[in-house]
């Protein structure tokens, strides 16, 4: 019995420990971390205040959320926007991925510091931290997408997913042969939840009698990292007759999607344009511009507006990918349907249900 | 439940269980011999990643095997110089080598292919694809049995089988061989194999190593079988749960395909909500929370209530030292 009680001990430091390690890395140009002091300074910028230049070397910071940000979607986008600005402009910024829940204040902290602005992050987990973090340092801008935090010194961008789940599950709906088409969630959350309410909207507007199946992976952000489980959660749902699945789950879509091509059955993308995973296995991607939202973020830099700014169909923050790899996928009445259908949600004609407005969601 | 579904699940149950069942193998021969081993996840990780790798590179799942195997074998020979050459605690020695194996595979990874600690997602080749069995569509008409062996039995991957092969083969060398016999002894009385004149430290290694080739299958499973590459952490802490199971099976071999079978199927429940929902009374709404850890709450439950007094092997843990 003693060594069964060690080992569990042994088990609850590693995981305790695990939580505690922070990594810092400098910008992805590879540049070395700008430090003011280091700089020789040509004569004419020698008069400019220190704080001043502390700022203006520091540059932007951004930090990624536990999906981590190689996950081919929400963060990967939010990273690309960045490496956008970096090429073009020829400055670094400043990145963190989260290892664990704990670290969130203490990486904004840390940043705001250090004199990074703005500061942009990704994922809603952010909210509550970012609402209490923000008013010690006025003099820093922050952004945040996917929540809305209300202080004067935050850009919050939150986009009308259920517009562009609409256009795919009408997409979903048009390819299924079985009458049936999945949907799996990372972590069930309302904004999660939202994608699903719109995707079943957009599959029972194109064909009233189809069967809509959903799972959510999990109830803690590590369902956003969980392939094995998303792998499997997708196989349930082939067996429930699903034979077209949308997968709104940051890594743990990469199983989903896996599992679906594996299978021989269309898998959906998210966030980024995840076309090119499984070239003619997945149907289309919704996409959510993330990268333009850091983008002009980082381009604006310290200068930039603050307040909320909800990015939708008719500004082109939301929209659903067409590539050389699903082009055969979709067919010219698809296609016809889901651009009209896009036009009639920009007028006003067609109005999607937003889950998050009231919990609850009209059609399941 | 209809038929169907518990195919399903029987199925994903297969899948789950599997590098359970070839970590808690692993494991028994090594604790068998007297050697603890908590450093069953860590071995895992270092073989899914390395097999990944190099399956990755060279387009050839055998060959991202071997890898797998060779680190998961590196990892063990550090585990057995620690704990049998130089007597070390064999718990911190396996909790550090678990530790190691979490930071160096991300490490190592990115560094080859900077994707986030990923490594390349895996086709073809590069993965043990799943093998159907001779008539399985045949057979699958058959009532009850056939669509038993057609979805549950066939279909699966090349090392669920051996996964599988391996049971009765361990029963047989634990069992019905002279090293079987040695091996077990080494794990209650050292002393008394060592006065028949059979060397305990080879004993000893000779387990390690299995459990390294054994735990390196596993990890290669993960990586090349189960999904399309490694991902970081995605051992997950199977090696703890195989841990577990090993106790609940009394660490024999056929317990252990029983035991670990039984947590994959709670996993693959857990996968299941809307089954569940629909066997429970009233329809009432079962949060994912409670599923998930469902395998958890009955291992708890199983563990104090029907498996009894659980006594490891009596030498387990000790350093042998010669007497002079």
């Amino acid at each position: 019995m003693k060594n069964v009680l060690l080992g569990t001990v042994a088990f609850l430091a590693v995981a305790a420990v695990g939580g505690y390690v922070l990594v810092l890395k400098p910008g992805a140009s590879s540049a070395p971390q700008p430090t003011p002091a280091a700089e020789p300074a040509p004569a004419a910028a020698a008069p400019a205040s220190p704080a001043a230049d502390a700022s203006a070397a520091a540059g932007p910071a951004l930090i990624f959320d536990l999906g981590g940000k190689f996950d081919k979607s929400f963060n990967e986008a939010a990273f690309n926007g960045a490496q956008k600005w970096a090429a073009e402009t020829g400055a670094t910024f400043k990145e963190l991925e989260m290892q664990s829940e704990a670290q969130r204040e203490q990486a904004l902290r840390r940043f705001a510091e250090a004199g990074a602005n703005p500061i942009a992050m990704t994922g809603f987990a952010f909210g509550d931290v970012l609402n209490t973090v923000a008013p010690d340092y006025p003099d820093t801008k922050f952004v945040i997408v996917d929540a809305v935090v209300d202080q004067p010194n935050v850009r919050s961008v939150v986009f009308q997913e259920e517009q562009g789940s609409y256009l795919v599950g009408m997409m979903a709906a048009m390819a299924s042969k079985t009458g049936t088409v999945g949907f799996v969630g990372g972590m069930d959350i309302p904004l999660i939840r939202k994608f699903e309410c719109g995707y079943a909207q957009g599959a029972k507007a194109a064909k009233p009698e189809i069967k809509v199946v959903y799972n959510m992976t999990g109830t803690t952000p590590a369902a956003w990292n969980d392939p094995v489980k998303g792998s499997e959660l997708t196989k349930a749902q082939i067996a429930q007759g699903a034979d077209v699945v949308f997968a709104a789950a940051g890594s743990t879509g990469l199983g989903i999607l896996q599992t679906a091509a594996d299978e021989n059955i269309l898998g959906i993308g998210v966030d980024s344009n995840q076309n090119f995973l499984h070239p003619g296995k997945i149907l289309t991607s919704m996409i959510k511009r993330v990268d333009v939202t850091i983008y002009d973020a980082f381009k604006e830099g310290a200068a930039m507006k603050t307040g909320t700014v909800v990015a939708g169909l008719k500004d082109d923050g939301i929209g659903y990918a067409m590539d050389e790899n699903n082009a055969k996928l979709v067919t010219p009445e698809m296609k016809a349907a889901v651009d009209a259908a896009a036009e009639k949600i920009k007028s006003g004609e067609i109005k999607v249900h937003d889950y998050m407005t009231d919990n609850t969601c009209p059609v399941n | 439940m209809d038929y169907t579904t518990l195919i399903e699940i029987l199925g994903s149950t297969l899948r789950l269980g599997t590098p359970l069942l070839l970590a808690c193998i692993a494991g028994l021969y090594s604790e068998r011999a007297g050697i603890f081993d908590i450093g069953l996840e860590g071995k895992m990780l270092m073989a899914a990643m390395a097999s990944g790798a190099v399956a990755a590179l060279s387009g050839s799942a055998w060959i991202g095997l071997a890898a797998g195997i060779t680190a998961s074998l590196l990892f063990a020979a550090i585990h057995g110089l620690a704990s049998i050459t130089f007597r070390g605690n064999q718990l911190i020695s396996g909790v550090a080598l678990n530790f190691v194996a979490s930071g160096a595979t991300i490490l190592i990874a990115q560094t080859a292919f900077g994707q986030g600690g990923r490594t390349p997602p895996l086709d073809g080749a590069a993965r043990f694809q799943a093998i159907t069995l001779p008539f399985a569509e045949a057979l699958s008409g058959v009532p009850f049995l056939g669509p038993f062996y057609a979805k549950v039995i066939s279909g699966q991957s090349l090392l669920v089988y051996l996964a599988l092969a391996i049971v009765p083969a361990t029963w047989w060398l634990l069992y019905r061989t002279r090293f079987g016999l040695r091996l077990r002894a080494v794990g209650e009385n050292p002393e008394s194999v060592d006065t028949a004149g059979v060397s305990v430290i080879r004993l000893r290694y000779t387990a390690v190593a299995l459990t390294g080739v054994l735990c390196g299958i596993a990890g290669a499973y993960m990586a090349t079988s189960l999904q399309a590459g490694f991902g970081r952490e995605m051992t997950a802490g199977r090696g703890y749960i195989a841990l577990a199971a090993l106790i609940f099976a009394k660490w024999r071999p056929w317990q252990a395909l029983w035991a670990t079978m039984l947590f994959g199927f709670l996993q693959a429940l857990a996968l299941r909500p809307d089954v569940i929902e629909a066997m429970s009374p009233g329809s009432l709404t079962i949060p994912v929370s409670f599923l998930d850890a469902l395998p958890y709450l009955l291992t708890v439950i199983v563990l104090a209530g029907f498996v009894g007094r659980a006594i490891p092997p009596r030498a387990g843990g000790q350093p042998y030292v010669k007497e002079r």
